[in-house]
């Protein structure tokens, strides 16, 4: 039996970064707000508190702060005429669970997409020609850089996100990034410390003409205090930062930045274990009504009335929930219609490892944003014609952890157990680093997300089911990075050196991980039928339904995904502040 | 010899009248300090301010009760004081009390029949506040308290303290000298409120103040050289004030003011009984209020102004910074667990970080006298109270399941050894003793 809770002005699905960033926002609107988490509520003492959270084999192997595949996960496959079958095992993205969902569990790495990448299909049009794929789907963001600088800037405020400015108001400046997006002004913080493997890259990118910056990211190179007046304490350089949470206060988090802040508010609310399992709409479907979510303590659903509803979930559990209760039309890949599940896109990476047999890199020493970048082979520096394919990344060296499970680098053909693993653990550990190249994703027809007609969640519900694998153009890409890599990597002398790029054919692989960037199904546009929410993230259908996160970018960036997450959702907030609520209605 | 059992008959005789009379006089209770204009009427707000100031929610609300509802209990050095009901119910609370019943109850600790309080209600302070903050005060009580009908449990103290009559020859000891404050001519506005609020309501010397040989707080005001130069309170030891190496003398102004409405500044953190102060009292506030505390606090130094915090000297590295960043194998246990338990967040330098990580070099808590707060900071971890500047509840972990007595005594005595401190060694009995209390 459902029982029925009383209204609430707003009900956010979700409290992780971005309903934590609405709830404050619209709570200082003096709107009456609650947030839902399914998860279980965490803080930083007693949850990652220190020493138990620096337990690799919990956390970085067992994956303990990520959700359970048997409390619901979804269907994969790679094409058409595969047959999904449910993700059991996590392997290649890790959705979080609990309050601050993936923001407790991050790298931190931090950035703002590049200039060509907000209107990526007009850009490569104009400069290009018509060279885009039939099947690639990619599309223009409905806004502008400048439009989104004020908010990528708030974000980066709130979150306290250490690092280099390289133009600040199109001035260049000395040690940032050169080829960046102009900023209004300077990081927060200033940059990390980089560990010798970092500074190795960066002189020998420098020596080859390249532009090396400090990796920005949401480690605290200082104390801090945010505009909530919530605080970050400098990091330690433990290196326990993604899959764990920061006993420390040094990594941006929901934690660190918001929540305690926002609890103070006495109309604002947050429940856990609480389950969205629908959005509900009215009759005529114009409107939501509020969400039913299961009530794991009680044990039984709850009909929440709300006046607004806003996804605030991660990614691919906003597309689902957009799916399951009839949000948008559900994309068709074989007539290209419909626009929930649409543009699903993903990461792709590679990288080198280098072995030096007189080095020591004390790999003990690390964050998850620590290191040198370089942009050189970022989008706006490629010739899409000339190199024939579109697409671009940023690569970095920086050692995060040393952890000894999964962060011991072993030269190829080496055995995996007995003596002889061994002794090449005595012989090789803490000589080797890594160069990564992290490079963007496109949409095409064929990478979608929808319903699975088989499988169903522990409630009853279809699961989603995700069609997806590597595309020509991508893997060209990564090529491309991989043969502009190798020059570089014998400039530094290694002993030995050894690739990790994909290669032409490549199949999507579920099992290693990749990232947990996990992107589009719910793009944002200007074309109610090529996105299913509009530039302000509010769904064409359903004025009052809104839908934060990365499920609304048209197509990967060649960052990681958090800034661009946070800048859109002040975006957002802005807009259903000053425009939606003095007079609801289609903000387009 | 029958003159002699006369004299002394008329000894015990007089003496018994001075007995009774003693017993049964009732006590002049004290009127008010100023006579307010018959039509006076407190600003809206001010009562509350008044009580939050006076902190009197800390001790009549127990942990869970309904505020002002009494019940909780006050460990005394005489037994356990138990809270009384202070909302406005006529039958348990004070709903029947005058105007002048509360004023004699906060000047004299006299209730309206005459009972003594003990003085864990710092009446010895209250008896400075003025007359517009008790009628704001009685005002709070009586409109906007929530009447509260529970009778708690009766205060029975050992002889001879269940005497409460004894109190009478106490109180002109401790609380007999003229009520009312009195400014200090020659100080400024800033210096007097900060006076006021210290001496008066704030009651802080309740703590910071030594105890004289009869209990009674040595030094009620700022004219008397030992007044918030330290004290103790249930075994903790409360941080002198006054002297040239304490918080509110080496720190700016605005720092000590930043402690007490955030609980944090840029070298400390308040801990314990003080963490409670801020979170119930001190935040409540205004910045003006608490910068008069800190400024006043500054200007009662008992030594020369310490300019050094003004403009830090350049970083001396101490030996104990060497020995941490050597971490050679046969460092001993303490540093070596201060290493692998607190030096990720308190640094080698012992200096933390501002206002996240609290410097233990120079740290009041880590040389107090009685060692039991540092110990039950290692043991239980410590928390910061949310506040309207800084909503951050901050928390550092405990190490009672990972660390032994021995252990806590080791890397206690090396704290309080380390750096430029000089306290005192910690035993494992001590650790004990604060770990044992946990289990009650």
């Amino acid at each position: 039996m459902a029982r029925t809770e009383k209204k609430k002005n707003v009900v956010l699905v979700g409290f992780g970064w971005t309903g934590a960033i609405l709830g404050m926002e619209l709570a200082n609107e003096g709107l009456e707000i609650l947030a839902l988490e399914r998860g279980h509520d965490q803080a930083t003492v007693p949850d990652f508190q220190y020493p138990n959270m620096i337990d690799e084999l919990k956390y970085g192997v067992r994956l303990g702060m990520m959700q359970k595949p048997r409390n619901g996960t979804l269907t994969i496959r790679r094409d058409q005429n595969e047959t999904a079958l449910p993700y059991r095992s996590l392997g290649t993205f890790l959705p979080g669970i609990g309050v601050g969902g993936a923001g407790t569990h991050w790298n931190g790495l931090n950035w703002r997409p590049m200039q060509s990448e907000y209107h990526l299909r007009s850009y490569t049009e104009e400069k290009f020609g018509n060279i885009i794929p039939e099947d690639m789907t990619i599309q223009d963001y409905p806004m502008s850089y400048a439009e989104l600088e004020p908010h990528f800037d708030r974000f980066e405020y709130v979150a306290g996100i250490s690092g280099q400015a390289g133009n600040v108001n199109g001035k260049i400046v000395e040690g940032g990034n050169p080829f960046e997006a102009p900023r209004s002004r300077d990081y927060p913080m200033p940059p990390m410390h980089s560990t010798w493997d970092g500074k190795k890259f960066g002189d020998a990118a420098k020596a080859m003409g390249y532009h090396p910056f400090p990796s920005p990211g949401g480690i605290a190179s200082k104390d801090y205090v945010n505009e909530y007046n919530m605080q970050m304490g400098p990091c330690n350089h433990c290196g326990f930062c993604e899959r764990f949470g920061c006993y420390n206060y040094s990594k941006s988090s929901p934690q660190t930045a918001i929540i305690d802040a926002l609890k103070r508010k006495k109309n604002f609310e947050y429940r856990t274990h609480a389950d969205v399992l629908r959005v509900e709409l009215a009759p005529d479907g114009k409107t939501a009504t509020g969400v039913t979510y299961y009530d794991e303590k009680a044990q039984e659903e709850v009909f929440q009335p709300a006046d607004i509803v806003i996804l605030t979930a991660f990614s691919l559990h906003n597309v689902h929930l957009m799916l399951l209760s009839g949000i948008g039309k559900p994309y068709d890949p074989n007539t290209n219609e419909g626009v929930v599940g649409r543009n699903y896109s993903y990461q792709l990476t590679g990288g080198y490892t280098l072995f030096f047999k007189d080095e020591n890199f004390n790999p003990f020493i690390g964050t998850g944003a620590n290191g040198m970048c370089i942009d050189d082979f970022g989008m706006d520096n490629i010739d899409f014609a000339k190199e024939g394919f579109i697409g671009g990344a940023y690569w970095r060296s920086g050692q995060t952890n040393g952890q000894p499970i999964r962060s011991m680098g072993l030269p190829a053909g080496t055995p995996s157990w007995g003596a002889g693993w061994k002794k090449a653990i005595g012989e090789w550990y803490g000589h080797s680093m890594n160069i990564g190249a992290h490079g963007s994703l496109m949409s095409y027809r064929g990478n979608y997300l929808d319903l699975d007609p088989t499988y169903k969640d522990p409630r009853g519900r279809a699961m989603m089911r995700m069609t997806f694998n590597w595309q020509p153009n991508d893997l060209k890409m990564i090529q491309f990075m991989k043969s502009k890599m190798e020059p570089l990597v014998k400039s530094m002398n290694p002993d030995i050196a050894q690739d990790g790029f994909k290669k032409d054919g490549a199949m999507f692989d579920v099992r290693p991980y990749q990232t947990t960037h996990n992107t589009g199904g719910a793009v944002t546009g200007d074309d109610p039928k090529t996105s299913a929410i509009n530039r302000y993230l509010q769904a064409w259908d359903q004025h009052n339904v809104f839908v934060m996160g990365a499920s609304a970018f048209p197509q990967n960036t060649q960052y990681n995904p958090t800034g661009m997450v946070g800048g859109l959702a002040y975006w957002a907030a802005e807009h259903i502040r000053k425009d939606y609520l003095p007079n609801p209605r289609p903000l387009v | 010899m029958k003159k002699l059992v006369r004299v002394l008959g008329v000894l015990v005789v007089l003496g018994l009248v001075a007995l009774l009379a003693f017993i049964f006089v009732p006590v002049q209770r004290t009127g008010p300090v100023t006579q307010l204009a018959a039509d006076f009427k407190p600003a809206k707000g001010q009562g509350e301010y008044v009580m939050r100031a006076g902190d009197c929610l800390a001790c009549h609300t127990n942990e869970g009760g309904k505020p002002f509802a009494g019940g909780r209990a006050i460990q005394s050095p005489m037994g356990t004081i138990w809270t009384t009901n202070i909302t406005p119910d006529k039958e348990t609370g004070i709903g029947n009390w005058s105007l002048d019943d509360f004023r004699a109850a906060l000047y004299d600790g006299v209730t309206p029949n005459g009972t003594h309080l003990y003085p864990a209600m710092p009446y010895e302070n209250y008896r400075k506040m003025s007359e517009e903050d008790i009628v704001a005060l009685y005002d709070y009580f009586m409109h906007e308290v929530e009447p509260v009908s529970d009778k708690v449990e009766e205060t029975k103290l050992g002889f001879p303290f269940n005497l409460r009559f004894g109190l009478r020859a106490w109180n002109w000891l401790a609380a007999s000298y003229e009520p009312g404050f009195k400014p200090t001519t020659g100080q400024d506005e800033q210096f007097n409120r900060g006076k006021y609020l210290v001496e008066g309501a704030g009651h802080c010397a309740a703590c910071h103040s030594p105890r004289n040989l009869f209990m009674a707080q040595d030094g009620i005001d700022d004219t008397s050289k030992v007044f918030l130069t330290g004290g103790e309170i249930d075994g903790y030891t409360a941080p002198d004030l006054r002297g040239r190496d304490s918080g509110p003398q080496k720190w700016t102004t605005e720092q000590t003011a930043a402690y007490l409405s955030t609980a944090r500044n840029a070298h400390s953190t308040a801990t314990g009984e003080m963490m409670l102060v801020v979170r119930d009292s001190l935040q409540y506030l205004t910045k003006e209020d608490n910068m008069a505390i800190a400024a006043y606090l500054k200007k009662i130094g008992t030594a020369p102004a310490n300019s050094a915090s003004a403009t830090p000297a350049a970083p001396i590295v101490t030996e104990t910074e060497k020995m941490l960043t050597d971490a050679k194998a046969d460092m001993p246990l303490g540093p070596r667990l201060y290493l692998d338990n607190c030096g990720g967040c308190h640094f080698v330098t012992g200096k933390g970080a501002g206002e996240t990580f609290p410097e233990l070099d120079g740290n009041s808590l880590v040389t107090a006298k009685s060692p039991k707060g540092l110990i039950s900071v290692i043991l239980h971890g410590a928390e910061l109270p949310s506040t309207a500047d800084r909503p951050m509840k901050m928390r550092m972990q405990g190490y009672d399941k990972r660390l032994s007595d021995e252990e806590i005594a080791a890397l206690a005595t090396f704290l309080r050894e380390g750096w430029t401190n000089k306290a005192p060694a910690v035993s494992a009995a001590d650790v004990k003793a604060v770990r044992d209390l946990a289990h009650h």
